[in-house]
This record gives C-alpha cells, sequence and structure tokens, in this order.
C-alpha cells in the first residue's frame, strides 16, 4: 500500500511539475482542476451529473447482467437455443460500440431508453458468453439431487445454480461495469443533455481541460471506489465457501 | 409398496448402435421391506435405481412407487452442494429441523460436523452426510447406490448398523446396492441378483433369519447359498 501510495504522489507531482513547464492553458494544474471540482461541487452541478451518469450506468449494468444471465444459462443448457441464438451473439460481439449507440439513436430517438438500451447490449454479449460457459460446466449431478428431493425453485436457483455461477458472473460482473462507464460516457456525449460526458463535451467544445478532468477525474474515482468497496467484496463473498489454499 | 418391471434398457453408443445395458429385472418390495441389489461391477446397478428413481425415463417397463411419492437416495458419490454447511445441506433436500433430525445426525456422528463445509470432510463423512441427507426426510422409498464401498471396514461395519437402526426406526421401504454378499446378508430381507453385464435378474432370494436376529452361522450359511446362486447364474 505505501508502494502504490508513493507511486500516486509521484504523479501528482510529474504533472504539477508539466503544468509549471508547459504554462499552457491545455496543462492545468492540480490545483486549478481541484479548483474547479470545489465550485462546481458547490453549485450542485457536480452531483447531479454524477447523479445522471451513475443512474445510467446502474440500469444499463442491471440490464445486462440480467438478460445476458438468462440468455447465457439458456444457451449453456440447451443446445438447441445456444445453435440458434450463437449467430445474433457473434454479430453482437463483433459490432463497434459506435455503431450500436448511433443506430439506437436513430431508430429510437435522443431519449434515456435509447442511450440505457445501446449501453445495456454492448455489454450484453460477453455476460451472455461468460455465463454460458458458467452453464456449460453446470454439475448433471446436483440437478438430479435437486430433483430427487424435489427441492423447490428458488432453493434451485439460489442454492444450486447460482453458486456454480458465481465465479463467471463475478468474471463479467468486473469486466462489465468497466465496460459499462466508459460506454456511459460516449452515449452521453453524443445524445444526452446531462451527465458527466455531456460535460465532458462541452468542456471539449470550449477546450476547456480544467472542466473536463474536473468532471472526468471525480467520477473515475467513483468508479474505482465502487469496484473496490462493493464489486471485489461480493467477489470474495461468493467465493468464501472453496477451501482456503495456502 | 414398489414394483419394479424392467423388460430392458438400452443405450446408443457413440458408435451409433444400441447396447442393451439392463434386460430384464422384475420386482415389488412390500412396505418396510429392505432389498440387497447384489451384482458385478458395470452389469447395471446404478441404471436400475435411476430408473427406479425416476431420473432415467428412457427404458422399456414401469414402476410403481409407494406413495406418496417420497424418495431419499444416496448417490453413489456424496453429491453434497459444496458452497452450503452440512446443516444447511441437511434442510435445503428438505429434512426439517427437530428432534428426528437431531437423531439421525447423532446416529451417523455428525453433530460436529454441522457447521462445515463438504470440502472439509473426509470421504467417509461426506458418504454419511449424504445418508443422513436421504434420512432426513423421512422417504417411503429409500436408496442407496453402494452407501460403504471404499471405506474401512470398521467403519463400514459400524454404518452398517447404525442404516439398520435407522431402516428399524423409521419402517422405511429400502433397496440398497452392493457387490458384497456380506453386507447384503447383513441388511436385507431379499437379495436380488443380477447377472453380468447387461445386468438381468436371476434371483429373489428371502433371507429367513431377520437381520436383527443374524448370527455368524446364519450369515455364513446365506452368503453360501448366495454364492451358489451367483456361480449358476
Ligand atoms: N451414459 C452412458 N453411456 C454409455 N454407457 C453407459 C452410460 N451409463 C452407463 N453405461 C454403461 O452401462 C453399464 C451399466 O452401468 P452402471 O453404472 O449401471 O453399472 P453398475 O452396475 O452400477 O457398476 P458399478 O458397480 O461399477 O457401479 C456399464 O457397462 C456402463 O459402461
Ligand atoms: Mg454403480
Amino acid at each position: 500500500m505505501p508502494v502504490r501510495l508513493l507511486s500516486f504522489l509521484l504523479l501528482l507531482l510529474l504533472w504539477e511539475a508539466a503544468s509549471t513547464i508547459a504554462a499552457s492553458r491545455l496543462l492545468p494544474s492540480p490545483q486549478a482542476v481541484l479548483s474547479v471540482v470545489g465550485a462546481e461541487a458547490a453549485s450542485g452541478a457536480l452531483a447531479f451529473n454524477l447523479a445522471a451518469t451513475l443512474a445510467r450506468v446502474v440500469a444499463a449494468f442491471i440490464l445486462a447482467m440480467a438478460v445476458g444471465m438468462a440468455l447465457g444459462v439458456a444457451m449453456g443448457r440447451s443446445k438447441a437455443v445456444d445453435r440458434f441464438c450463437d449467430p445474433w451473439l457473434i454479430v453482437l460481439l463483433n459490432l463497434p460500440a459506435l455503431v450500436v449507440i448511433v443506430l439506437a439513436y436513430i431508430w429510437i430517438g435522443l431519449n434515456e431508453v435509447a442511450a440505457i438500451g445501446a449501453v445495456a447490449l454492448n455489454k450484453l454479449p460477453n455476460t451472455t458468453a461468460t455465463v454460458r460457459e458458467g452453464a456449460r460446466a453446470l454439475d448433471r449431478g446436483l440437478d438430479e439431487v435437486a430433483e430427487i428431493f424435489a427441492m423447490p425453485l428458488k432453493i434451485r436457483i439460489f442454492d444450486v445454480l447460482l453458486p456454480q455461477l458465481a465465479p463467471y458472473l463475478a468474471a463479467s460482473m468486473r469486466s462489465g461495469l468497466s465496460l459499462v462507464w466508459k460506454i456511459v460516457l460516449v452515449v452521453e456525449l453524443l445524445g444526452r443533455s446531462n451527465g458527466i460526458g455531456f460535460e465532458i463535451g462541452t468542456a471539449f467544445q470550449l477546450f476547456d481541460v480544467t472542466r473536463l478532468l474536473a468532471y472526468a477525474l471525480p467520477f473515475v474515482a467513483i468508479m474505482l471506489a465502487i469496484e473496490t468497496f462493493v464489486v471485489q467484496p461480493i467477489e470474495r463473498r461468493v467465493s468464501r465457501w472453496r477451501p482456503q489454499h495456502a | 409398496m414398489l414394483d419394479v418391471k424392467v423388460t430392458r434398457k438400452a443405450l446408443r453408443t457413440a458408435a451409433g448402435q444400441r447396447r442393451t445395458i439392463l434386460g430384464e429385472v422384475a420386482f415389488g418390495l412390500k412396505s418396510g421391506e429392505v432389498a440387497a441389489v447384489l451384482g458385478p461391477s458395470g452389469c447395471g446397478k446404478t441404471t436400475l435405481l435411476r430408473i427406479i428413481a425416476g431420473l432415467d425415463r428412457d427404458f422399456e417397463g414401469e414402476v410403481m412407487l409407494p406413495s406418496p411419492r417420497k424418495i431419499g437416495m444416496v448417490f453413489q458419490e456424496p453429491r453434497l452442494l459444496p458452497w452450503r454447511s452440512v446443516r444447511q445441506n441437511l434442510l435445503l433436500a428438505g429434512g426439517v429441523a427437530g428432534p428426528v433430525l437431531d437423531s439421525i445426525v447423532a446416529a451417523l456422528g455428525l453433530a460436529a460436523h454441522l457447521d462445515h463445509y463438504p470440502g472439509e470432510l473426509s470421504l467417509g463423512l461426506a458418504r454419511r452426510v449424504a445418508i443422513a441427507r436421504a434420512f432426513a426426510i423421512s422417504p417411503t422409498l429409500l436408496l442407496l447406490d453402494e452407501p460403504f464401498v471404499s471405506l474401512d471396514s470398521a467403519l463400514a461395519l459400524r454404518l452398517r448398523a447404525e442404516l439398520v437402526a435407522l431402516v428399524e426406526a423409521q419402517r422405511t421401504t429400502t433397496l440398497i446396492v452392493t457387490h458384497d454378499i456380506e453386507e447384503a446378508v447383513a441388511l436385507a430381507d431379499r437379495i436380488i441378483i443380477l447377472s453380468s453385464q447387461p445386468g438381468q435378474m436371476v434371483a429373489d432370494k428371502f433371507i429367513e433369519t431377520p437381520r436383527l436376529a443374524m448370527t455368524p452361522a446364519a450369515a455364513a450359511q446365506a452368503k453360501i447359498e448366495i454364492e451358489a446362486l451367483i456361480a449358476e447364474a
């Protein structure tokens, strides 16, 4: 940890030094960025835009995880479904994010549904592919146990199915969150009138790097915090039953 | 009442041919009766249990289960949920917390392991949990697939005695698969003998001496008779 902290401080120091040498509007000092962060926070604009973006991240993430999981389980368990859906999956996996976003805006309109749907659709195929791997590896023997003991659906899902899928879900959650929050910014830049992406777009038009960083950095910090304090603990929790290896 | 009439079970092999893996097997069990299925490895004993349990429906014949249909099954491997503790494994399968479950847990020596996860148990302990799980639901039919194989003989003997006690206490109709003649004699009222692959029923032998009154001499005599039946097959 001290090494990480040291490395982080060094980065700040380098930034500071570079901005002093460049003495340009295009490379503001950390203090300048911090003071804009302070001003935007005081006016409430920062919180408002952060909330808008986070809400989109959460909605798109949940949508993609839920649909991707259902589809992945269906494809992993049934050869017929797998054969049918596989070509779609391959197309989606290889469609550039930008194409999906632009098409969604054109076909659905410049609204929230299109924005969130486009982000979810970008994340969907790799959740599906990952969960499908998990569903293919499901233990048939445990299914038979569930059948013999006539376990209710709730137990079959939460005590038999999900624990087996947990490592795959955790993997797809982690890669998913970082993918989703990056794409959300693009969606906002192209077709929304609030959110971090929108603010970054405005700052770009004004060539206002200070403002750009003042919005980007707090957002990155929050996403890192979510990853560290929410996603990773969940990951540890689901693998708690595994025998601890030295 | 359990009524089993299997005429044939065939499988399609990887090469595309149909291969019979179980021939004609027909028998009935009265309520509370214990039968042992004896047969060489690969003759189709597990297949027969799976058919009776309803896990395999692709066979010729029919099976009538005791009602209400409540099957406790001990698979050839323990098949516990590795991510749930022993206690949760028992409860999730339908065991009800209470004195009955406590006595089953005590009889199988599991009281100290209720909070352990299956990965922390030895194979012998995991087997016992699987047996407890099957008993915990107070089944109307108990199916056991070689539950004591690969345990040391002292432990196998002890568990056998506990199984007898539990079966007597609950008066459960029981079918136990084994390839150990002595085990079959010690546990069962009846012994169903299957021929080697594909298994076909060659004898359905009644053991006159009740299992609780079994003496070494009677057991040895029964063993000789069964060996003769197997040699005939
Ligand atoms: N899914 C399968 N595909 C092909 N062959 C199978 C399959 N399942 C079982 N068999 C074959 O069917 C036969 C009977 O198998 P089964 O497992 O019922 O034997 P068993 O009597 O229980 O043997 P053991 O005493 O070794 O447990 C074996 O020859 C086995 O190879
Ligand atoms: Mg077997």
